[in-house]
């Protein structure tokens, strides 16, 4: 089963659709009810990192494969902007780091609410961020 | 999506009916600062049974709605959080610092006649 979605990140209102999104696959591939929300809040704060910082991009959602032994299914959502980048991503991954006047807890809440998070960003090009949670 | 405010004795109630845009959350601060003033209410309780995800940005709006009411001298009590919600704002490691909480509009209310050290307002 290929599930793939994609959606548009320009306002507020596309934040909702791609967590709404990300909830229905979720679900689909078996998630728990609480997993489901923490998959949805996830969503939720790369999203609002597109329109607060970037003001575009996308994020797609998918079906994934484990490629270690056991092949367990997950969820990977990829969050992609075009926006300014981010210059020292280590700082913006530490609690409370924030350039506007957030709560800095963005980033460093979805890592901890997904099971894999990485990210790719470079001053100018723009920032990717990439992450995976595994069915339990 | 407009927030509906209800008048219920000295308190205002403000039920959140679906996902908020950010105007929309706006909106509602000016509307609850407004009317807190033209009711002299003393208490405010914001329902947010109906919210899918509390994530950093609704954090900080619910926490400014409550700061600001607070200089218009009226306490906030945020009810309704599910459980899974609340699970994830731990995880997130979000908190709702210094804005009461309450399980459902009854405890909500309890509390604000606490907190505004009132007899029990009529009709419940
Ligand atoms: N997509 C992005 N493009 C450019 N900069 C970003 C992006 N995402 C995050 N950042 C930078 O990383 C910082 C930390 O992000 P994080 O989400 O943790 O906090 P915040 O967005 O500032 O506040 P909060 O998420 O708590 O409302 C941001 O202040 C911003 O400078
Ligand atoms: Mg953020």
């Amino acid at each position: 089963m290929e599930t793939d979605t994609q959606t548009e990140i320009r306002s507020a209102m596309d934040i909702v659709t791609a967590r709404q999104r990300g909830r229905a696959l979720a679900l689909e591939l078996g998630f728990n009810g609480a997993d489901v929300t923490l998959i949805a809040a996830a969503i939720s704060e790369v999203a609002r990192n597109i329109v607060d910082h970037a003001k575009k991009g996308e994020i797609s959602m998918s079906s994934v494969n484990s490629s270690i032994s056991g092949g367990r299914r997950g969820i990977q959502i990829i969050a992609r902007d075009e926006g300014p980048g981010i210059r020292d991503v280590a700082q913006a991954m530490q609690y409370g780091y924030s350039t506007r006047k957030g709560l800095g807890v963005g980033l460093p809440g979805a890592k901890w609410l997904m099971d894999e998070f990485e990210i790719a960003s470079e001053i100018g090009r723009g920032t990717t961020v990439t992450m995976k949670k595994w069915k339990r | 999506m407009q927030v509906p405010i209800l008048k219920q004795g000295g308190y205002l109630i403000a039920s959140i009916q679906s996902v908020l845009s950010d105007a929309d959350l706006v909106q509602l601060r000016d509307n609850l600062g407004e009317r807190v003033g033209t009711f002299r209410s003393r208490g405010v309780i914001i329902d947010v049974t109906v919210l899918d995800v509390i994530d950093s940005f609704a954090t900080r709006t619910l926490r400014g709605i409550a700061h600001m009411l607070k200089l218009r001298g009226a306490e906030t009590v945020i009810v309704g959080i599910q459980p899974d919600v609340a699970f994830a704002m731990v995880q997130l490691g979000l908190t709702l610092e210094g804005v009461g909480t309450a399980l459902d509009l009854e405890e909500g209310l309890a509390y604000l006649d606490l907190r505004t050290k009132r007899t029990p307002v009529n009709g419940n």
